[in-house]
């Protein structure tokens, strides 16, 4: 990777959104340590292609996202791959946190009062960015939470790992495709904090470095190999940038 | 050892007075509306068949099934009875009531041309598969008004995709058999999109789709 192109620190408790185009990647670091970023991925040139967690997770036998690893479209291609990772384990399943949880765990939302340090959550900072594209919450899918990480037992019962992300911790997607990206930096609906965890996250965007043939992802199984091929398709007749 | 963990509980109900008992054919789609207070058992015919079901609020399909919801709610990632199946407003729509069965997955999403390509091979794009039978359902319904954007992920009844404490996931053999079934109580009214899996390329249903039964009780 080259130079940084761009930087900004996502505060705690907030959302953005922004369109990224392929050979770009996105860093993300957890600057505190204990972050949650919930992610969604869609198509801009037709929205209704987005992030599909069962596609992603099936065809990589995974429960899990990590290094090596791409996140899949509902129509057979890679938004993203995971080229860096010093975490292991980031999940898919979980969702996001909703107004009235939120509001039992550590109060009411209040602007009057808290300004922009209110209690936001992820599930309304998803439909806030969503809006902005002409999106609602018919079109939200199952969404990433970075840094977060939630194991099941033989049983299948669940539980949000204490103290997974350090401080400085990071993970990287290269874009394979144009990508609208939606993010908030609420907490993970399964974090049970006394007092609201406000953790901001830097963005950093790089220029990628050419996919190589052997690239780590690209060569991880023989699905990523496949869903490359279905990029190539869909690029078909457009010079890839370099 | 599967099945150690698994819940069993058998239904009281009796076929003779189901309001309604119908057959869909391997590879086909179900759709019908199931009225708060009612309940509704998928019977597996002849076994390790795979049932890719969405819920959807008949009130307003907006509101729908939320697989993260559910299993972040019951602190679970497999189905069965006493689980809630919630929306993507955190409601719940449907309770289990019975299960011979044992567990049903919500991870794994439905089979769809597109990912065929990825998971198996190119050639296999033009294979049928469920989220081509949705589509199809979605285009022969347009007085519900769900498009592709209402198709999203689903309950696959029947079928069995343990995960690992070290985060691996896989398509296992089936723990369904002949005459299996799961029932469950609408807690709203409901209208319930089936695909009757046509996928061949999985264990999921033992590489031959079969018929389900459907079956609703006041």
């Amino acid at each position: 990777m080259k130079t940084c192109l761009y930087t900004y620190t996502v505060p705690g408790g907030s959302h953005w959104s922004l369109r990224l185009r392929r050979g770009l990647c996105l860093k993300l670091t957890d600057l505190e340590g204990d972050a949650n970023l919930g992610m969604l991925f869609y198509n801009p040139e037709d929205l209704l292609e987005r992030y599909n967690a069962p596609d992603t997770l099936k065809c990589q036998h995974t429960f899990k996202l990590t290094a090596g690893h791409c996140l899949y479209s509902d129509m057979g291609r890679i938004f993203c791959s995971i080229i860096q990772d010093d975490l292991g384990w980031h999940e898919t399943v979980c969702g996001n946190s909703h107004a009235d949880t939120v509001a039992q765990r550590w109060g009411m939302r209040d602007y009057q009062t808290d300004r922009n340090q209110w209690h936001q959550n992820g599930n309304d900072s998803f439909l806030v960015e969503l809006a902005k594209y002409g999106l609602n919450g018919r079109d939200m899918a199952a969404n990433v939470n970075w840094f977060s990480k939630v194991a099941a037992d033989e049983k299948g019962d669940m539980h949000l790992v204490a103290n997974h992300s350090k401080p400085g911790n990071s993970v990287t997607l290269r874009f394979e495709m144009d990508t609208l990206v939606i993010m908030h930096t609420c907490p993970h609906p399964l974090n049970r904090s006394e007092s609201y965890p406000r953790k901001s996250v830097k963005v950093e965007i790089f220029v990628a470095d050419p996919v190589a043939e052997d690239d780590f992802c690209k060569s991880s199984c023989e699905e990523n190999q496949r869903g490359f091929a279905n990029n190539h398709l869909y690029y078909l007749g457009q010079e890839v940038r370099a | 050892m599967i099945r150690e963990c698994t819940m069993i509980q058998e239904s009281k109900l009796s076929p003779e007075r189901a309001v309604l008992r119908e057959v869909v054919r391997a590879g086909d789609y179900w759709l019908r509306e199931i009225k708060a207070g009612q309940t509704l058992r998928m019977l597996d015919l002849e076994g390790n068949q795979a049932a890719d079901t969405l819920f959807y609020s008949a009130a307003d399909p907006s509101e729908r099934y939320s697989a993260v919801d559910t299993i972040r709610e019951q602190g679970n990632v497999y189905l069965t009875v006493g689980s809630e199946l919630r929306s993507n407003r955190n409601r719940v729509m449907l309770e289990i009531t019975a299960d011979t069965c044992g567990r049903h997955d919500t991870l794994g999403g439905a089979c769809a041309t597109e990912s065929n390509t990825v998971r198996y091979a190119l050639e296999k794009r033009c294979m049928h598969a469920c989220r081509d039978s949705w589509m199809l359902a979605i285009a022969e319904h347009p007085e519900l008004g769900l498009t592709k954007r209402d198709i999203t992920h689903n309950i696959n009844f029947f079928m069995n995709v343990p995960v690992t404490e070290q985060g691996g996931l896989t398509f296992a053999d089936g723990i369904s058999a002949p005459g299996k079934y799961v029932e469950m109580l609408a807690r709203m009214d409901v209208i319930v999109l089936i695909s009757n899996c046509p996928q061949l390329n999985n264990p999921c249903n033992a590489y031959n789709p079969t018929p389900i039964e459907l079956l609703v009780w006041d």
